[in-house]
């Protein structure tokens, strides 16, 4: 398993809240992925190959509570046998510094499909998970999660 | 069930399936005001009753509060209750103008008619109502229940980390709650409340950090009226965003829809005939939830702090808004027929405390949580020569005499104040108590900071707490209303999304437009942040209403609002 993650900074004590206001004031200083970004890291692992929506079931909270660990549970729907199983799942977000967040390799030996991590997320951006299954097709399935500094109370 | 289209009822058709109109507002039509027989009158249905309070914010007094002028739906809920005001809500709901509804549930004529209509709320009001429905239905028959934030929002809840109204909710005989500001008073403060409080506190939707692991009971079943009715406790799903997190940070919140259903589907299965969420979501979320969640028969709104006179059906579910502060009670018959839900009655009761006679055992508790804090609670400060009142989606009068007090106070430039929902109303003339100061500012993270931001950051912030209330899909909202500026005017266009909202951002004192580089003094409070350092703010606006006298303030023009 790989992780990925940027170098934390601290939460400044100002304004309402702020974690995505630190997000914006530092935006100057990083450049983050986009869309083009996970789709070129998708090109070196599959090249072209085409992908189907389904099969995954990416549960993310709406808006993240804490955006320094934003839990992330991926299921794919697969049988888990010799014949037919999920080799590889890959998660990306694509408003991160970098957009890997984690790859999962699978065997018939796993059981099933599933996984668990928190990550860490720069700002309100899309996580994507792609699934490659043993016979080679893939599949992919996209949330968003929104970073935000809060809604005044209520 | 039948199937859930996602289609609203009118509000009328609603009082229809219920076979007939209900009697207090009905009765005070044709007589001026209303008697406390005719806010009890009620036909009743079937043999059991849920009774509903929400978001009272520990008023023990009657208050007045004004409903908001300003309520702007997004998306699927542009347009529709609780996103009506005044006269369209008056319409809507074919309400006469200048009585008794259009004044407890609209800011139209707001200052007459509550010379009229007096104050609303108040602890022994309410006792006075659950006791002659109690006592009409049988005590074996009714359910109270508490939709949160009942505990926070007063003086006296601060001073005594909501003890004063556990107290209250005890001998109202209170059933079950749930939570929001409470969880402000820190982890361990909610754990000793839940552990010693003689009613259920209940949250399906808060997990432990490390484990996962329920922290609270997520459903109670009661037996009532001879059903069986489950009651699922949703607490306010976005607490550690729009609230402290670090007061309880062992905590992870959220909607959790998938455990939702399951609780329902679990609720059935252990014979529930009736199945309740009894929730803090606001009322949009829990629109879109009612039409995803199947089998919830009735869901209790709340945190949105909406009064609407009759439920809104999303499919068959029944969602019922209780308003805040005291006002109103809801009265919910139902009709349990082999194990469903055949039938309803609903009544918003109208808690006018001239009308209702106190109930003299709540009288007496009022008084004694309150005769410690006496002293501060009537200290007179200042007079108010304006209407002074905050709900809205922008900026209401008393946020404008916070603003004007940070300003002032903390020499700065610009004022931020939190878009709370909550406080009461002064008319022009009343003098302005610290208590009054207190039911708008009493929190446990009041210190009002001192820094220096750029204009850019500045619209970052609106930006952002812009799309916590007006992103178009409710489970992406959060928290209050709109956050109070002083200092500085803005445009904003509702429709547009995050990121292109603000516009226009105009330093007041100049005229000029905000400089994105240049840096502003900022002062605000209620930061979510820990170790903030600064004057709590309610003594801040003590000094300023006290220096001023007479508190003069007209409702702002600085906020162009468009794409509504």
């Amino acid at each position: 398993m790989q992780l990925r993650s940027w170098t934390p900074s601290r939460r400044e004590t100002m304004g309402l809240g702020l974690t995505a206001l630190l997000a914006a004031a530092l935006a100057p200083c990083l450049v983050m992925a986009t869309e083009e970004a996970v789709a070129a890291e998708l090109k070196k692992l599959y090249g072209d190959k085409p992908m189907a929506d389904g099969k995954i079931k990416l549960d993310l909270p709406e808006i993240a509570e804490n955006g320094l660990v934003v839990p992330l549970n991926v299921d794919v729907e697969s049988p888990m046998t010799d014949g037919d199983y999920v080799k590889a799942v890959h998660v990306f977000a694509d408003g991160n510094p970098l957009p890997q967040v984690v790859t999962y390799k699978f065997t018939p030996q796993s059981g099933k499909a599933a996984a668990s991590v928190r990550m860490r997320l720069a700002q309100t951006q899309n996580v994507i998970a792609v699934a490659e299954m043993s016979n080679g097709t893939l599949y992919t399935a996209k949330a968003q999660v929104k970073v935000t500094i809060g809604g005044c109370g209520g | 069930m039948i199937s859930r289209r996602d289609f609203v009822i009118a509000a009328m058709a609603a009082g229809m399936l219920a076979s007939g109109a209900r009697g207090a507002f009905a009765q005070a039509a044709r007589s001026g005001k209303m008697t406390q027989d005719d806010i009890l009158r009620f036909d009743p249905v079937g043999t059991l009753t849920i009774l509903h309070t929400t978001d009272l914010h520990a008023q023990l007094e009657p208050i007045y509060f004004r409903e908001p002028s300003v309520n702007i739906g997004v998306g699927d809920a542009r347009g529709l209750p609780p996103h009506l005001v005044d006269e369209a809500f008056l319409a809507y709901y074919k309400i006469a103008a200048g009585g008794p509804e259009a004044y407890s549930l609209t800011s139209l004529d707001f200052d007459a008619l509550a010379g009229t209509y007096g104050r609303m709320g108040g602890a022994d009001r309410i006792a006075t109502l659950v006791k002659a429905i109690r006592a009409a239905r049988g005590d074996g028959n009714v359910l109270l229940l508490d939709g949160g934030d009942g505990l926070q929002g007063s003086w006296s809840s601060l001073q005594t980390k909501g003890e004063d109204m556990v107290r209250v909710f005890g001998a109202l005989g209170l059933d079950a709650m749930v939570g929001h500001w409470e969880f402000t008073y820190g982890a361990e403060r909610v754990q000793e409340i839940v552990e010693k409080a003689p009613f259920a506190f209940l949250a399906q939707n808060i997990r432990s950090a490390e484990w996962q692991e329920p922290v609270f009971e997520a459903r109670k079943m009661f037996e009532r009226g001879g059903a069986k009715v489950a009651v699922i406790g949703q607490a306010f799903p976005r607490t550690p965003i729009s609230n402290p997190r670090w007061m309880i940070p062992d905590w992870e919140f959220g909607l959790r829809e998938e455990d939702l259903q399951k609780q329902v589907d679990d609720a059935r299965a252990a014979g529930a005939d009736v199945v309740v969420l009894l929730s803090h979501n606001g009322f949009d979320v829990d629109r879109k939830l009612a039409g995803r969640v199947k089998g919830i028969d009735v869901i209790l709104t709340g945190h949105t702090h909406d009064a609407l006179p009759a439920p809104v059906m999303v499919g068959s579910t029944l969602l019922i808004a209780t308003g805040s502060h005291g006002k109103f009670i809801s009265r919910l018959d139902l009709d349990v027929k082999d194990g469903k839900v055949a039938g309803f009655r609903y009544g918003l009761l109208p808690v006018f405390s001239d009308a209702i006679a106190p109930d003299p055992e709540m009288t007496a508790l009022v008084r004694e949580i309150r005769a410690p804090f006496a002293a501060d609670l009537g200290r007179v400060v200042g007079r108010t020569g304006s209407l002074l009142y905050r709900r809205g989606n922008f900026n209401g009068t008393f946020d404008d005499m916070i603003c004007q007090a940070m300003l002032t106070e903390r020499d700065a430039e610009i004022a931020l104040s939190p878009g709370f929902r909550w406080g009461g109303t002064l008319r022009p003339g009343d003098p302005i108590t610290f208590e009054a100061i207190a039911n708008a500012t009493a929190i446990t993270y009041p210190a009002c900071y001192r820094n220096m931001m750029t204009g850019q950051q500045l619209k970052d912030v609106l930006e952002d707490v812009a799309d916590n209330i007006f992103n178009a899909d409710p489970y992406f909202q959060g928290g209050g209303d709109m956050v109070r500026v002083g200092g500085v005017g803005y445009a904003i266009a509702i429709d547009q999304p995050m990121g292109k909202r603000i516009s226009d951002l105009t330093y007041l004192k100049t005229g000029q437009p905000l400089d994105p580089s240049k840096t502003y003094a900022v002062a605000g409070w209620a930061s979510v942040n820990q170790g903030v350092e600064g004057p709590a703010i309610w003594e801040l606006v003590e000094r300023y209403v006290a220096a001023t006298g007479t508190v003069d303030i007209a409702p702002m023009a600085s906020v162009k609002v468009s794409g509504a």
